[in-house]
C-alpha cells in the first residue's frame, strides 16, 4: 500500500510538472496537446560525448522524458521510427541578436556632442546601456528563427549589440510560440564591448577611450554602491551593480589583441569575461590560453581572393592570404591548447554556411566531440542553463534535431529540428531514389507509340534527367518529384524550343511511372515509364575529403604578416669586430673597436676583444652606434591615437592599445630605430598616457613595453587643441583660445590637488568612512603633481610655452619635455631655467599658422643654449630616416657630428628617463645597437643590423631571404586560391589592406 | 693670369648682410663670371674635375677641365677650389608659390572648384613674395613646376624660376595640363578605423567620362572656328599638337596601363606623375618611352609585403630600364628644399650620384620641356647653377654658398636664416 502510494505520488508529480499551466485565456475550447512522442531505433547523442545506438527518445509536453536503450514507450505515444537516423541535442548560440530590433547606426554629426542626449535619470555616457534588458523587448521572429533552426539551433542567448555596456541578454528558444513560452531565462548574461554603437555622444572616439570608460564605470559603480552621501540617482549604475552577479560576455569586436585587451579590463576588476572573438586566435594561441578566458568564436572563414589577375593579386597582403588558409584551423588550435569555447553563427553572412564550415573546421583538425561540445554543453554551461538545454537528459527541453547521417558527414542533412517538443521539418525524410534507366513510352494517337530512353542520374536527392538518343546524343530533361507525384518535360531534339510536358504518379513497388501529358500543340497523350536498370554504382572519384588538408599548411609567423618570424628571435651573444664605434660617451668615436653583446647587454667595448661563444660580425669599414630612440611616434597603436573628444583625456592610456601587428615596427628597425615613445595625439590640452616601447618585432604588446619605465603623458597647446583647423562646426568644445588652454590646465590641476587632499584625509583618518570616488583621470593628473608622471607637451609658439612652464611652476612640478617646440629657440633661456627638454623636428614648417616662424636652426640653438634636445619623427616614414634628420643639425646650425647624433639617441633616452639603460655604447647598458654601412649621419648610410636587448631583429642579409620567402609563400597561396576557385570555392575581389599612419593631429592631413 | 681678380667670397658678403625676409630679386648679370678650380657636375652625367665654368649675359660661355682662358677687364673670378658646382635643381610637381601655409585657407591657391579646369593657370596665382620660396632656393632648388590640384583636370602648370619680382618675371613656360586618373579601388572607413579598400564600381564610367571630355576637346580643337568659345577647351588645344604635355597622376600598374593607352589613343605627349608601382612595369615604360615624374623617394612602401626599401630603390629600377624619370615631392612647397636629399637616398639604393643629380636637373628639364634652356651645364644654356662646399645630395654636407639664375647671383638669405641670426645673437651662441 505504501509502495503504491509512492508510485501514485510520483505520477502526480510528473503530471503536475507537465501540465501546461498558463495565465492566458483561450478563445473557444482549450486545445491542450500532451505531445507524447517516441523516437525509436535512432543513434542518439544524448549529450556531446554520449552516443547511444538503436536508442529511443521519449518526449512529453515539450520536455525530454528519457533517452537511451530499453525504454518503454508510453501508451499512445506517437512513434517515429528513425532507423538509420541520428538525433542530436539542438545547438545553442550565446551571441545572438535574434528577436532584437535593428541597431540604429549613429549618424555622423559634424557638431560636437559633449553630453548624453538621452533624457532621464541615466548615466553621463550614452554608450552605457545597463538599463537594457533583452527580455523586455524580445519579439519572436519566425523567419529569422527558421534560418537558425535549419542549421540545427534550438536556443540562443539574445541581446541587442549596441554600446559599450549592453545590459542583459535573455535565453530564448527558436520555437514559434508566444514570447512568454519561448523565453526561458531573462538576465542570463551582462554584455559589454569596445564599440559605442548607436551613441551619438563624442566620447569615447577611440579604443583606448572605450577601455577608459569601462574602467571608470567599474570604479563609479563601486563608489555608487558604497557611498552614503551621494546626491545622484543613476539608473545605469544601479543596473550595473545588479548585473555583476551574472555571467559577463565581452564582444572584443576584433583581432586577438582585442581579446587580450578585454581580458585585461576584466582582470583589474576580478571579472572573467567570456569573450567573443573573430576567429584569429590561432595566431597567438599561447597568449589566448594564458588569458584563461572562455571564448565565443566564429566559423566565418574568409573567402579566397580572386587572384586570376597578377596585378590585382598584388593588392592582397600575405597576411590576408595566410589568414584565408589558416582560419579554418582556429577551433582546432584552441581545442589543442585546451581553451573552452562555444561557436556562434552571428558573423556569418549566410547562416546556411554554418554546417559546411563546421565540417571544414573538423577537417582542419577539430575533434568532432569538441565541435559538439562547443555547440551544446559549452554554451549552455557558460550561461548556466545546462539544466535546461544542451543535452537530452530527463526534464530538459525537448530541443533536438534529426539527421540523415552523422552530422560530420558531408552528405548529412537535417531532416527535422524539434524545439520544445514542436516539430520543424527542414528536409522531408527519405526522398526515394528514382535514379536509373527507364523505357519511356508516349502513346501518341494510341496505338502508335513514341519510345525514348530516359536516364535519371546524379545525386539521389536532386537527380538530373536526360533523354538518351544515342551514345553521343543526349537531351536534357527536367524531372521533379515529391512523394508519388512526378513531372517530366523535354524537347524532342536539340533545336526544338517546344516541349513535351508529362505528369503522373510513381509506383515505387514496380519502379514504374504512368500518367498523362500534353504536346506542344496542346494535344493530350498518355505515357508510362518502366525502370530497365537501377542507379549506377557511385564511381565518381573520391572527393577531396580523403586528402589531409592539414598537411602542407603555411606556418604561423610572429607577427602574422610579411617579415614575421616562425620563431620569435631571442638573445644571442655577438662580437662586433673592428668597427668605428660612436659611443656617445666620454670616449667619443673609437676606431677599429669591438663591441661584445652578451645576455642582452653590452658586455665589453675595446680593441681586439675575444669572445668564444659569440657570433662574430665583421664591422670593418662600418659604423657602430646605439639604437635610435624616437621621442615622438604614433605607430603600433590600435584604433585611434586621439581621444580628443574632451579637453582632458588623462585617463586614456596608449599602453592599453599598443599593437604588435604593425609592419612599421620592422621598417623602423630597418632604419636603426630601437625604441620609441608611443604618444597620444594632440587634439586636446591634456591628452593620454604614453607607452614606452622597444621595437621587439614579433613580441606581444605587453612584451614590447620597456620594463619599469617612468610614466609619461601627452599635453598639447595651440591650434590643434583650440580646434582651429577642424572646420566651422568645431566651435563648441572648450578651449577655443590660448586663454582657455591656460584655464583648462589650472582647472584640472586644481581639481587634482583637491582630489589628492580628499584622499589624503581619507587615508589619514583613523576611522575609515566610505572611500572617495576614484577618478582615473584625476589619478593621472595627481601623478604629475607628485612627480610620478611626466609631461611631453606638443607646443609651437613662445607664449604658450612660457604659459605651461608658469602653470607647472605654480603647481610645483616641472614640464619634462616640450615636443615639436618649433619656437623653442625664442625662449631657450627660459626653457633652460625651467630645466625642460626639447624634442623637435629638424626642418618642418609652414603647415599651419603657428609654425610660420619655425626654423631648422631650432635644434642647434637649443643645444647651444644647453638644453637637452632631440629630433623626433611624429611620422612613420620619417621615423626610419631619423639619422638623416639628425644630420640636418650639422647642416643648419653647425652642430658637431657627435652632438647631432646624440639628438636621436642619448638625448631622447635622457628625456625619456631611460638613459641609464640605453642611448649609448657603454658596458652594462642594454644592447640596443646598430651597425651602419656608412657614417650614420650620411644620406648614404644604411642600417645593416639592428639589435634590441641583444636580439638581432633586423639583419640586412636575413631581410633579403625574407623577401624571397614572401614571394614564394605568396606564389604558393595564389596557386592554392586558384585551385580553390576551380573547385567551385567562392571568391572575393582582391583589395589592398589600408593602414592608418597616425600623426598628432588626428585628421586625414598630417597635422602635427 | 695675374690679372685674375680673386673675388673669392668677398663679393658675396653683401648678400648675407641684407635684412629682409624676402630678399630682393637679383639684377641682371652685367659682367662675366668665372668659377674656377671646381668639381663640376654638369647634370648630364659628367663630372669635370679642377674645372671652370664661365658665363656672360646670363649664358654659359665655357665649361671645361683645366681650361686656359682670359677674362675681360670687368670679369669676375671666383676660386671654387674644393667646391662642387651643379645645375640649378628643378622641383617638378610642386605647390611652390601657390601655397603658403597649408592650414590657412587664405593662402591656398591651388584647387579650383569643379571637375574640369584645364584653363585654371597656376602662374596666375604664383606668389613671388612667398616667405617659403627663399628657404627652398637656399638648398639649391632654383626652379619649380607649380601645379594645380584636385578634380579630374586640375589645371595648367607653370615652370618658374624662383627669383622674380612678379609672376610675369618668374614664368619660364606654361607647360602642361594635369589629369587625375581614377582609382580602381576606393578607400574605406575613416581615419581611426580604415576599412579595406573596395572596388570602385564607377571606374569604367569615370574613365569613359574622361575620354568623352577629350573627344569633345579634340573636336573643338579640330573645328577651328566656333560660334561660342569654350575657355576650357581653348586651354586644351595645345595638348593635341603636343606643344603642351598631359601629366597624369597615376600610381598603380593597371591604372597606369590604362592611362598610357588613353594617351596613345589621343596621341598626346604624356608624362606619368606618381608612378608608385612603375618599377613593376619599368621595361614596358622604357620601351614605350613613357617619362615619369616619380613620387616621393622618402615614402613608405605601398604595402606590408613590399620590400622595405622599395620607394628608395624604385629610381634605380627605372634607371636600369632606361626610363626617363625625374624625382619629386608631389604637392610640396616648403618640403621641396629636401628634394636633393630624396635624390641622395636613391643613391644609397642603386643610382649613381650623377644619375641622381640628373633626376632633379636635366631629366626634369627634359620632362618639362625646358631642357634647351636649363637642366645642365653646357655652353649656350642659361647660367643657372649652384655652388656648394660639399655634396649637395647629402644633408650632412650640403651647403649652398652661391646660386645663379641666368647669370644673376641670387641672394640666398631667407627669413629663417635671419631668425637664426637674431636669436643666436640674443643668446650669444653662434
Amino acid at each position: 500500500m505504501r509502495k503504491l502510494a509512492f508510485v501514485f505520488g510520483l505520477l502526480s508529480i510528473v503530471l503536475y510538472l507537465s501540465s501546461q499551466e498558463t495565465t492566458f485565456k483561450t478563445n473557444g475550447p482549450d486545445d491542450y496537446r500532451e505531445g507524447v512522442h517516441a523516437f525509436t531505433n535512432a543513434t542518439i547523442w544524448k549529450n556531446y560525448n554520449t552516443k547511444i545506438d538503436s536508442a529511443t527518445l521519449i518526449i512529453r509536453d515539450g520536455n525530454v522524458v528519457d533517452a537511451g536503450k530499453n525504454i518503454s514507450i508510453p501508451k499512445g505515444a506517437i512513434i517515429h521510427d528513425l532507423k538509420g537516423k541520428f538525433i542530436y541535442p539542438s545547438f545553442i548560440d550565446i551571441f545572438s541578436d535574434y528577436g532584437m530590433p535593428d541597431v540604429a547606426k549613429a549618424k555622423w554629426n559634424e557638431d560636437p556632442q559633449m553630453e548624453s542626449n538621452i533624457k532621464g535619470a541615466f548615466g553621463w555616457n550614452q554608450a552605457i546601456h545597463t538599463d537594457f534588458h533583452a527580455d523586455r523587448i524580445f519579439i519572436v521572429n519566425d523567419s529569422k528563427a527558421d534560418e537558425l533552426r535549419k542549421i540545427g539551433f534550438g536556443t540562443v542567448l539574445t541581446n541587442k549589440k549596441d554600446g559599450i555596456a549592453r545590459g542583459t541578454g535573455a535565453v530564448v528558444t527558436l520555437n514559434n510560440d508566444k514570447e512568454n513560452f519561448v523565453l526561458i531565462k531573462p538576465d542570463a548574461a551582462a554584455n559589454y564591448s569596445f564599440n559605442k554603437g548607436s551613441s551619438t555622444q563624442d566620447y569615447p572616439s577611440s579604443l583606448m577611450g572605450s577601455i577608459a570608460l569601462l574602467r571608470q564605470t567599474y570604479y563609479d559603480a563601486q563608489w555608487y554602491k558604497t557611498a552614503t552621501d551621494k546626491k545622484e540617482f543613476n539608473i545605469n549604475l544601479e543596473e550595473w551593480n545588479k548585473q555583476q552577479t551574472v555571467t559577463h560576455i565581452f564582444d572584443a569586436g576584433g583581432d586577438w589583441q582585442k581579446v587580450l585587451r578585454a581580458d585585461k579590463v576584466g582582470d583589474e576588476f576580478n571579472v572573467q569575461y567570456i569573450i567573443k572573438t573573430k576567429g584569429d586566435e590561432y595566431k597567438r594561441v599561447e597568449e589566448i590560453k594564458n588569458a584563461k578566458a572562455k571564448l565565443i568564436t566564429t566559423l566565418n572563414f574568409p573567402k579566397a581572393f580572386d587572384v586570376e589577375d597578377p596585378y590585382k593579386a598584388n593588392w592582397v597582403s600575405l597576411e590576408d592570404m595566410k589568414n584565408w588558409e589558416l582560419a579554418p584551423t582556429n577551433c582546432a588550435a584552441l581545442a589543442k591548447a585546451g581553451v573552452d569555447f562555444s561557436l556562434t553563427t552571428s558573423d556569418l553572412e549566410k547562416k546556411d554556411d554554418f554546417l559546411a564550415n563546421l565540417r571544414k573546421a573538423v577537417k582542419y583538425g577539430l575533434d568532432s566531440t569538441v565541435a559538439l561540445k562547443s555547440l551544446t554543453y559549452n554554451p549552455a554551461s557558460f550561461i548556466n542553463v545546462y539544466d535546461k538545454v544542451g543535452s537530452l537528459e530527463t526534464g530538459k527541453l525537448a530541443n533536438f534535431f534529426i539527421t540523415s547521417k552523422s552530422l560530420f558527414d558531408e552528405k548529412c542533412e537535417i531532416n527535422e529540428n524539434w524545439i520544445q517538443g514542436k516539430r520543424y521539418e527542414i528536409k522531408a525524410f527519405d526522398a526515394k531514389d528514382i535514379r536509373g534507366e527507364y523505357a519511356l513510352n508516349i502513346f501518341v494517337n494510341s496505338p502508335s507509340t513514341a519510345k525514348y530512353k530516359l536516364k535519371v542520374s546524379a545525386e539521389a536527392t536532386s537527380p538530373k534527367a536526360q533523354i538518351i538518343l544515342s551514345d553521343s546524343a543526349k537531351l536534357d530533361a527536367n524531372v521533379s518529384y515529391k512523394d508519388k507525384d512526378i513531372s517530366l518535360s523535354f524537347s524532342t531534339d536539340k533545336k526544338a524550343t517546344e516541349k513535351i510536358r508529362l505528369t503522373g504518379t510513381i509506383d515505387y513497388a514496380t519502379n514504374s511511372w504512368s500518367g498523362k501529358g500534353q504536346y506542344a500543340d496542346g494535344s493530350w497523350v498518355s505515357w508510362d515509364a518502366t525502370q530497365t536498370k537501377g542507379a549506377d554504382a557511385d564511381t565518381s572519384k573520391p572527393k577531396k575529403d580523403t586528402i589531409d588538408v592539414t598537411k602542407n599548411l603555411g606556418k604561423i609567423t610572429f607577427p602574422f604578416m610579411a617579415y614575421g618570424n616562425e620563431q620569435v628571435p631571442t638573445q644571442e651573444n655577438f662580437l662586433i669586430k673592428n668597427g668605428t664605434v660612436w659611443t656617445n660617451e666620454a670616449d667619443g668615436v673609437l676606431t677599429n673597436t669591438d663591441v661584445v653583446i652578451r645576455s642582452g647587454k653590452i658586455s665589453a667595448v675595446g680593441k681586439s676583444l675575444a669572445c668564444a661563444d659569440c657570433k662574430t660580425i665583421d664591422a670593418t669599414n662600418k659604423f657602430v652606434t646605439a639604437g635610435i630612440i624616437d621621442e615622438h611616434n604614433h605607430i603600433a597603436i590600435q584604433e585611434g591615437v586621439n581621444e580628443g573628444t574632451e579637453a582632458s583625456s588623462a585617463e586614456v592610456r596608449i599602453g592599453d592599445v599598443v599593437s604588435c601587428d604593425d609592419i612599421n615596427i620592422y621598417r623602423q628597425l630597418a632604419g636603426g630605430v630601437t625604441a620609441a615613445q608611443l604618444l597620444h595625439g594632440s587634439a586636446n590640452p591634456i591628452g593620454g598616457q604614453s607607452a614606452m616601447v622597444k621595437f621587439r618585432w614579433g613580441y606581444t604588446p605587453e612584451k614590447m613595453k620597456v620594463e619599469g619605465a617612468d610614466g609619461f603623458i601627452k599635453f598639447a597647446l595651440g591650434e590643434n587643441v583650440k580646434q582651429t583647423n577642424w572646420g566651422d562646426h568645431s566651435r563648441v568644445r572648450y578651449p577655443q583660445t590660448r586663454m582657455g588652454v591656460e584655464q583648462t590646465y589650472y582647472n584640472y590641476f586644481t581639481k587634482a590637488k583637491e582630489y589628492q587632499k580628499q584622499w589624503g584625509a581619507y587615508s589619514a583618518a583613523k576611522v575609515k568612512g566610505v572611500s572617495p570616488r576614484r577618478d582615473i583621470e584625476l589619478d593621472a593628473l595627481s601623478e604629475i603633481l607628485n612627480k610620478k608622471r611626466f609631461i611631453t607637451c606638443h607646443s609651437y609658439v613662445q607664449s604658450e610655452i612660457n604659459m605651461l612652464m608658469h602653470v607647472a611652476d605654480s603647481f610645483n612640478f616641472k614640464v619634462n619635455t616640450f615636443t615639436h617646440i618649433l619656437e623653442g629657440y625664442k625662449v631657450a633661456d627660459k626653457m633652460k631655467a625651467h630645466g625642460v627638454n626639447a624634442s623637435t623636428f629638424a626642418d618642418w614648417w609652414a603647415y599651419k599658422y603657428e609654425v610660420i616662424d619655425a626654423i631648422p636652426y631650432n635644434a642647434a640653438i637649443l643645444t647651444k643654449v644647453g638644453i637637452n634636445t632631440a629630433i623626433n619623427s611624429d611620422d612613420a616614414e620619417m621615423a626610419r630616416r631619423l639619422n638623416q634628420e639628425a644630420a640636418k643639425g650639422v647642416k643648419y646650425g653647425g652642430l658637431s657630428e657627435t652632438e647631432a647624433w646624440k639628438m636621436v639617441t642619448l638625448n631622447p633616452a635622457k628625456m625619456l628617463h631611460i638613459d641609464s639603460r640605453t642611448g649609448s655604447i657603454k658596458t652594462g647598458k642594454d644592447a640596443d645597437v646598430v651597425v651602419w654601412s656608412d657614417n650614420p649621419l650620411s644620406v648614404y648610410a644604411k642600417a645593416e643590423r639592428t639589435f634590441v636587448d641583444g636580439i638581432l631583429f633586423f639583419d640586412v642579409e636575413k631581410d633579403a631571404l625574407k623577401r624571397e620567402e614572401i614571394r614564394k609563400e605568396r606564389a604558393r597561396l595564389i596557386q592554392k586560391m586558384l585551385d580553390d576557385k576551380k573547385g567551385g570555392g567562392a571568391t572575393q575581389e582582391p583589395s589592398p589592406k589600408t593602414r592608418r599612419e597616425y600623426s598628432c593631429g588626428g585628421d586625414e592631413e598630417h597635422n602635427h | 693670369m695675374n690679372r685674375i681678380f680673386l673675388a673669392a667670397c668677398l663679393g658675396f658678403s653683401l648678400t648675407l648682410s641684407a635684412q629682409s625676409d624676402v630678399p630682393a630679386p637679383a639684377a641682371k648679370q652685367t659682367k662675366s663670371i668665372y668659377l674656377t678650380h671646381a668639381t663640376i657636375h654638369t647634370g648630364n652625367g659628367k663630372v669635370l674635375n679642377n674645372a671652370t665654368i664661365a658665363f656672360d649675359n646670363g649664358k654659359i660661355i665655357l665649361v671645361e677641365e683645366n681650361p686656359s682662358f682670359k677674362t675681360d677687364e670687368t670679369g669676375k673670378v671666383i676660386d671654387c677650389t674644393g667646391k662642387h658646382i651643379y645645375p640649378g635643381i628643378i622641383a617638378a610637381n610642386t605647390k611652390v608659390g601657390i601655397d603658403e601655409i597649408e592650414a590657412v585657407r587664405a593662402t591656398n591657391d591651388y584647387a579650383e572648384v569643379g571637375n574640369y579646369n584645364p584653363d585654371a593657370r597656376a602662374i596666375i596665382a604664383y606668389n613671388t613674395d612667398s616667405r617659403v620660396t627663399p628657404t627652398v632656393r637656399s638648398n639649391g632648388v632654383l626652379f619649380a613646376q607649380s601645379v594645380p590640384l584636385y578634380g579630374t583636370i586640375s589645371g595648367t602648370s607653370a615652370v618658374v624660376q624662383l627669383d622674380a619680382w612678379n609672376w610675369e618675371d618668374a614664368l619660364i613656360k606654361e607647360d602642361g595640363v594635369w589629369l587625375n586618373w581614377p582609382n580602381m579601388q576606393s578607400r574605406g572607413g575613416w581615419w581611426a578605423e580604415p576599412a579595406p579598400a573596395t572596388t570602385n564600381k564607377d571606374y569604367d564610367k569615370q574613365v569613359n567620362a574622361i575620354k568623352d571630355y577629350f573627344r569633345d576637346a579634340k573636336s573643338y580643337a579640330d573645328a577651328g572656328l566656333h560660334i561660342k568659345t569654350n575657355l576650357r577647351f581653348e586651354a586644351m588645344k595645345d595638348l593635341f599638337t603636343k606643344t603642351k604635355t598631359l601629366y597624369i597622376n597615376v600610381d598603380r600598374v593597371k591604372e597606369m596601363q590604362h592611362a598610357i593607352a588613353f594617351a596613345e589613343e589621343f596621341s598626346l605627349r604624356l608624362v606619368v606623375s606618381g608612378g608608385e608601382e612603375s618599377w613593376m612595369i619599368a621595361d614596358e615604360l622604357g620601351k614605350k618611352n613613357i617619362a615619369i615624374i616619380l613620387g616621393k623617394t622618402h615614402e613608405l612602401p605601398g604595402s606590408d609585403d613590399a620590400d622595405v626599401d622599395q620607394p628608395f630603390k624604385t629610381p634605380a629600377v627605372l634607371q636600369k630600364a632606361g626610363v626617363l624619370f625625374a624625382l619629386s615631392i608631389p604637392g610640396g612647397f616648403w618640403q621641396e628644399r629636401n628634394l636633393p636629399f630624396n635624390a641622395g637616398t636613391a643613391v644609397a639604393y642603386g643610382l649613381s650620384k650623377e644619375e641622381a643629380l640628373a633626376a632633379i636637373t636635366l631629366n626634369a628639364a627634359k620632362i618639362l620641356g625646358v631642357d634647351a634652356q636649363i637642366g645642365s651645364l653646357e655652353k649656350g644654356k642659361d647660367a643657372s647653377l649652384i655652388v656648394s662646399t660639399g655634396d649637395v645630395l647629402d644633408m650632412k654636407t650640403s651647403d649652398v654658398q652661391y646660386a645663379f639664375i641666368s647669370g644673376r647671383q641670387i641672394d640666398l638669405n631667407n627669413k629663417q636664416k635671419e631668425l637664426n641670426q637674431k636669436f643666436s645673437k640674443k643668446y650669444g651662441v653662434n
